[in-house]
């Protein structure tokens, strides 16, 4: 049996959305695409709009000055969050994909020169892929991959060559599809050694578990609110100060100048500097009272919890002989989700079919194409897990599955 | 929705109509789907403006696979004016599935709808925009 070291059923009793009256309650097991939201985040939401509203960093109005204050101090949870040296050093952007987009073309732009290579891994997600592809063709730096065994894990062997030359690593701490949790510590101190900078995609990591960018010694983190218990129109960029310092904007505008003249600008100091235009205030407030919310409950509980889901996961799907799921196996590398297929089912039918009986999961290639080539199939199901999910959610995808038997048997 | 599954649509699956390729043949058309890796081959014998032989071919779900199955049952002795008419409508009818308010499955379904009017528009010389196909 699962022992939460908190009380399951209460967190449930926190997200409205799993409260909707229903005869037939939705087992949610998409929560690696997008995350529900727990009262307290929606409240901090809709509060700001009815008590807070106003633009930031401009208005000399209470209400602007309250709305700001409110602002940054979500920056400063998010920075304790993660464990930044300096508040400053998180900025807001939409979500991972904007914050990756972000290094690759400011701290690119200006760092990649032709031939020098992006050195990224078979799992990535399409977000840490294509913005290197776009930054490669303007600056001729070529792309490289690590690749991964049989068991979803990334081949290491010959990493000393693989790191020649290279300016960067960019890797995702965990995947989202094999659920591998990523040795980013021990790859950092390699990439280091040769003199490359290390992004971290935590868009499935930092969501589950502590991270703490001193003790993992990289150089930037990228990260999504909404798949953290945070509302959608969020991320966060986390770098270094004096690589932030140095490297020029990403979007010009409002807010990240110091003095423009018709001729040319200069620019704010960071944060302000890639943060153009009116940001996403009242998501951001809320982001901090996610992040709030989670350290209230604690990561580590939150990873503990979760790696027995994972166990579960695992263990249920092992007793349907139809299915075959990609991954390492369960152990402390290993998140709370699984990619799978089934002998003689298109995913889709899967999909289909479990929502059908009220089970939420993903069909598709989860924005991992390259990884699924690697896999050989085209498309995979796929059931993530966070905190409040259950082992009755886990029961019913696997009651389902039956039920995809019973219909394609 | 396990209404979807209706008999008729994994009857075709299991089952399917039709299935195979035609050589020689006066259209061929595969059309993929990179969302799933579904594909159809559609491939068509004309005589006198009509579609006297079809065959079709390809992977995919159970949905993409019937509507192809039942699709080419329709198709045969139909003229090249009433493939022009034939739509959206007219497929979703034949396979009986509700799928308007769902996107992702709609597209499975006008799979091999879209790889019939594309290689028929071309068989006839002319282009077609299939975006609302898609
Ligand atoms: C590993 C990984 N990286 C990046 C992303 C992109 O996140 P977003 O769509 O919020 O930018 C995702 C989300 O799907 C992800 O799982």
């Amino acid at each position: 049996m699962i022992k939460a070291p908190f009380d399951v059923a209460t967190i449930r009793s926190q997200f409205p959305i799993l409260q909707l009256p229903s005869e037939r309650p939705v087992a949610f097991l998409d929560s690696a695409s997008s995350s529900q939201k727990p009262e307290a985040v929606i409240t901090a939401l809709s509060d700001y709009y009815r008590t807070t509203n106003a633009n930031v960093h401009r208005g000399v109005y209470q209400l602007s000055e309250q709305a700001t204050f409110e602002f940054e101090r979500a920056r400063g949870r998010v920075a304790l969050f993660i464990n930044a040296t300096h508040h400053r050093e998180v900025i807001f952007t939409r979500n991972t994909t904007e914050a990756i987009n972000l290094v690759a073309h400011a701290w690119g732009g200006s760092n990649l020169r032709a031939g020098d290579v992006v050195l990224l891994s078979q799992m990535e997600h399409h977000s840490n892929i294509v913005p290197w592809q776009l930054i490669a063709q303007r600056t001729g730096a070529v792309l490289r991959a690590i690749p991964i065994d049989s068991q979803g894990r990334l081949v290491l062997d010959d990493i000393d060559t693989l790191l020649q030359g290279v300016k960067i690593l960019a890797i995702t701490h965990q995947s989202n599809v094999l659920g591998t949790i990523n040795p980013i510590a021990e790859l950092t101190q390699k990439a280091h050694a040769v003199g490359a900078l290390v992004l971290v995609d935590g868009a499935q990591s930092v969501p589950h578990m502590p991270v703490d960018v001193q003790a993992l010694d990289i150089d930037f983190l990228a990260f999504s609110g909404h798949k953290m218990v945070g509302p959608t129109g969020v991320g966060v960029l986390w770098g270094r100060k004096a690589l932030l310092d140095a490297m020029p904007p990403f979007l010009g505008g409002g807010s990240m100048i110091k003095t423009v003249t018709i001729e040319s600008s200069t620019y704010a100091d960071v944060p302000a500097r890639f943060e153009a235009g009116t940001p996403m205030i009242g998501e951001a407030i809320a982001l901090g009272a996610a992040v709030t919310y989670l350290m209230d409950i604690g990561m580590a509980n939150i990873a503990a919890y979760e790696h027995q889901l994972s166990a579960y996961l695992i263990e249920r799907l092992d007793e349907v002989p139809e299915v075959t799921w990609y991954g390492p196996p369960v152990g402390a590398d290993r998140g709370a989700m699984a990619a799978f297929s089934m002998t003689g089912v298109h995913p889709h039918d899967i999909a289909q079919i479990l929502d059908g009986e009220g089970v939420a999961v993903r069909a598709g290639h989860h924005c991992t194409q390259p990884l699924h080539a690697a896999l050989d199939v085209p498309s995979s199901v796929r059931a993530s897990c966070y905190l409040y999910t259950n082992t009755h959610d886990i029961d019913r995808l696997v009651r389902g599955l039956s039920k995809v038997k019973q219909l394609f048997g | 929705m396990s209404d979807m599954y209706r008999d008729l649509i994994l009857e075709h699956h299991r089952y399917p109509h039709n299935f195979g390729t035609l050589d020689p043949h006066d259209v061929s058309q595969e059309e993929h789907n990179p969302l799933c890796g579904d594909r159809i081959r559609l491939d068509l014998r004309i005589v006198d403006n009509k579609i006297a032989e079809v065959a079709f071919s390809g992977k995919g779900c159970a949905v993409s696979q019937a509507a192809a199955s039942m699709l080419t049952d329709e198709l045969i002795g139909m003229d090249l004016d009433q493939v022009r008419q034939y739509g959206k409508a007219e497929l979703l009818e034949l396979i009986g599935l509700p799928l308007d308010k769902n996107p992702v499955r709609l597209k499975c379904a006008l799979l091999s709808l879209k790889a019939l009017k594309v290689g028929v528009y071309r068989y006839l010389g002319q282009h077609i925009e299939t975006d609302d196909l898609d």
